[in-house]
């Protein structure tokens, strides 16, 4: 398979630098210094050094004999990202970005968030190399994540409400990219997902391939071969993409990307935009978008606020459209019920956002022989979804 | 000659200043945005943006984003938005260019987008996220057509990047005054001055400065630089505070006559 992207950020038919021309030129500042930092020793060891010393990488790749034997069918490995500073994989990708925006000069960042997992991510970066740090966040989900909100607080961020639109990710990304155009000369965008415009997509993914990579190393010594088939939550797509690209050129390793359903695909309630959306344009790259007839974006839902983007990214798209991947959905309740099961059988509490890979997972093992081997990408911890535990009833079942 | 170039060689001629004013179609309805055009015609307006509401206006300020919002929920689409045109060009040849975002012409379909554009009188398009690194999808459809399309320059653009830009546009460059969002800042004349300038090295294109512009003062103080002067937000704004009494048009156009009385009578120097 062709390395993607091409010269000009695209995966096949998607990806691309859609964007405003006043941001054309910091984007090709952006790319030019992240290719060279990418070949620079000094950078990488610097990078390594981060992950492995701040954050705590490499993360265990956990056999889940409970999880497995509960299941009865194929082994269950889970990928512990949840076990990373701040709890989530996020950190890999702002580790590096603040880095290279440390390197280009640039004294202050900023970011968009949903769950908030990434701006705490960013707040954490930021705080550890001396950064101003702005996160810009919907007023919804300012109210749904508080604990996060205080969080980027006491890190130092100032958390900058978006009350447009419905007050949730899309209008914190929409917000974030008019604030950069304002601020781009000595302001790096640090964004979250393998979305936004090339070269972000790319970026952010090689910042995640850490997962996969060690992955393909501890699965070979647990087991002396690859495994059957790698299951992953996908909003954005940069904790699917992380632990899939590595394995892009396995023909033996499926790929399966698990969207949000929500309240159901044919409720309309849901961010399953490869599963039930059409190729649009929104936030610099082309990629599946959930979108009405005219072309305007829909707002997404689901459970797990970190999936509740309406588009997806564009090299998701791209394994789609090949078949390199496949795109599989998980509802709200499933995810409950997974996030429950999983708590119970293995002491592990996941993030709703991984909720929804570790239930595919539970479908698809009964369905294989106990030989086949699955590795679930345990993206982050569960304990920012304790307030949504409460307000679903679910306490009252404890 | 397209009547976007031939607007600016009359107004050449002339010696005299384009006023190009930008409005949210369907704010408060399409039946209204059809009398305000018409109203700025008849008021000496000499190119109009007809904007495109889209639900993720990322290149536009407050008051451009509320009007997006109000025209959506009202109903407006593309393609309402292109039968309205039809019906201005049986009583109007006012220049008109469609300014906004790529998705939902993607949505409707590029080269059922230019066929239709072009059947109804549309002049040109401006789609702020369309840089020339992706534009060829769509331009070669609009070229066949026979529609301009306008190129966005900002004060970050380089001249190298201008050069490319130069040579792939037509009608006008659009010069973006300010690095920010629409109607968000007051852009400085003397940058104003100094990028135009850097644009006028490279192309003989008329050069339209806009985003920050909001007072006829303003208007004078910069169209001695420049052929042309972009408002938006404040005839938006306008049309949001007059909504619904009954002398909206004439207010919007009473202002719009201002501003080209204020870009008429200069010259530079003074």
């Amino acid at each position: 398979m062709k390395t993607m992207p091409d010269r000009k950020g695209h995966f096949g038919a998607f990806g691309g630098r859609y964007a405003a021309e006043t941001l054309m030129p910091a984007l090709t500042e952006l790319e030019e210094a992240y290719r060279k930092a990418k070949k620079d020793p000094v950078f990488r060891k610097e990078l390594a050094f981060y992950l492995r010393e701040y954050s705590g990488r490499e993360t265990p790749l956990y056999f889940a004999k409970g999880l497995t034997e509960k299941m009865g069918g194929a082994k269950i490995y889970l990928k512990r990202e949840d076990l990373n500073h701040t709890g989530a994989h996020k950190i890999n990708n702002t580790l590096g970005q603040a880095l290279l925006a440390r390197r280009m000069g640039k004294t202050k960042v900023m970011a968009e968030t949903g769950a908030g997992q990434h701006g705490v991510a960013t707040a954490t970066a930021a705080a550890l190399f001396g950064m101003e740090c702005q996160v810009f966040m919907g007023e919804e989900d300012i109210h749904r994540q508080a604990p996060n909100v205080l969080r980027m607080k006491i890190l130092g961020a100032t958390v900058v409400p978006v009350s447009s639109g419905t007050g949730t990710l899309k209008d914190a990304m929409n917000e974030a990219m008019r604030r950069w155009v304002s601020q781009v000369k000595d302001t790096f965008y640090i964004i979250g997902s393998t979305a936004g415009p090339h070269p972000y997509p790319m970026m952010v993914r090689d910042f995640q391939t850490v997962i996969g990579r060690e992955t393909k190393r501890q699965i070979l010594k647990h087991e002396g071969r690859f495994p059957d088939v790698l299951v992953a939550c996908v909003g954005g797509g940069s904790n699917a993409m992380g632990i899939f690209w590595p394995f892009r050129n396995d023909p033996g390793v499926e790929l399966v990307g698990v969207e949000a359903a929500g309240f159901g695909i044919a409720t309309g309630k849901h961010a399953a935009s490869i599963s039930a959306g059409r190729i649009g344009v929104l936030h610099g790259n082309k990629t599946y978008l959930l979108q009405n007839e005219s072309g305007q974006i829909y707002d997404a839902y689901s459970i797990a606020a970190g999936l509740d983007y309406p588009g997806i990214g564009p090299e998701h798209s791209h394994f789609h459209e090949t078949g390199r991947a496949g795109y599989v959905t998980i509802d709200d309740d499933e995810a409950l019920e997974a996030f429950m099961f999983l708590s119970r059988c293995e002491g592990i509490i996941p993030a709703m956002e991984s909720a929804h890979a570790i239930a595919y997972a539970m479908k698809l093992a009964p369905t294989l022989d106990r030989e086949k081997i699955i590795v679930v990408n345990l993206s982050g911890r569960g304990d920012k979804d304790l307030g949504i535990i409460e307000e679903r009833g679910e306490g009252g079942r404890l | 000659m397209s009547r976007i170039e031939e607007k600016f060689s009359t107004l050449k001629e002339e010696r005299s200043k384009a006023l190009i004013a930008y409005l949210t179609a369907g704010d408060p309805s399409l039946e209204t945005t059809k009398e305000i055009i018409l109203g700025l015609d008849r008021a000496g307006v000499d190119i109009l943006e007809i904007g495109v509401p889209f639900s993720d206006p990322t290149a536009d300020g407050p008051i451009i984003q509320a009007a997006s919002h109000r025209a959506l929920k009202a109903g407006a689409t593309l393609s309402g938005i292109l039968d309205m045109i039809e019906t201005v060009r049986d009583v109007s040849e006012i220049p008109i260019v469609l300014f906004g975002y790529y998705n939902p012409i993607l949505s409707y379909g590029n080269e059922r987008f230019a066929k239709r554009a072009r059947e109804v009188g549309v002049d040109g398009i401006l789609v702020v996220d369309l840089p020339p690194e992706e534009s060829k999808e769509l331009k070669k459809y609009t070229d066949r057509a026979g529609i301009d399309c306008i190129s966005l320059i900002a004060p970050t653009s380089t001249d190298e990047r201008i050069r490319k830009i130069a040579r792939d546009a037509g009608g006008f460059l659009y010069y973006i005054s300010i690095t920010g969002v629409t109607g968000t800042a007051k852009p400085q004349v003397s940058d104003i001055k100094r990028d135009v300038e850097r644009i006028r090295a490279v192309t003989t294109l008329p050069v339209a400065v806009g985003f920050g512009i909001s007072t006829p003062e303003q208007a004078r103080e910069i169209a001695p630089h420049a052929d042309g002067i972009v408002i938006g937000s404040a005839f938006v704004r306008l049309i949001e505070e007059n909504s619904g009494t009954n002398n909206m048009v004439n207010i919007v156009a009473g202002y719009a006559k201002e501003v080209k009385q204020a870009i008429s009578d200069t010259r530079p120097g003074t």
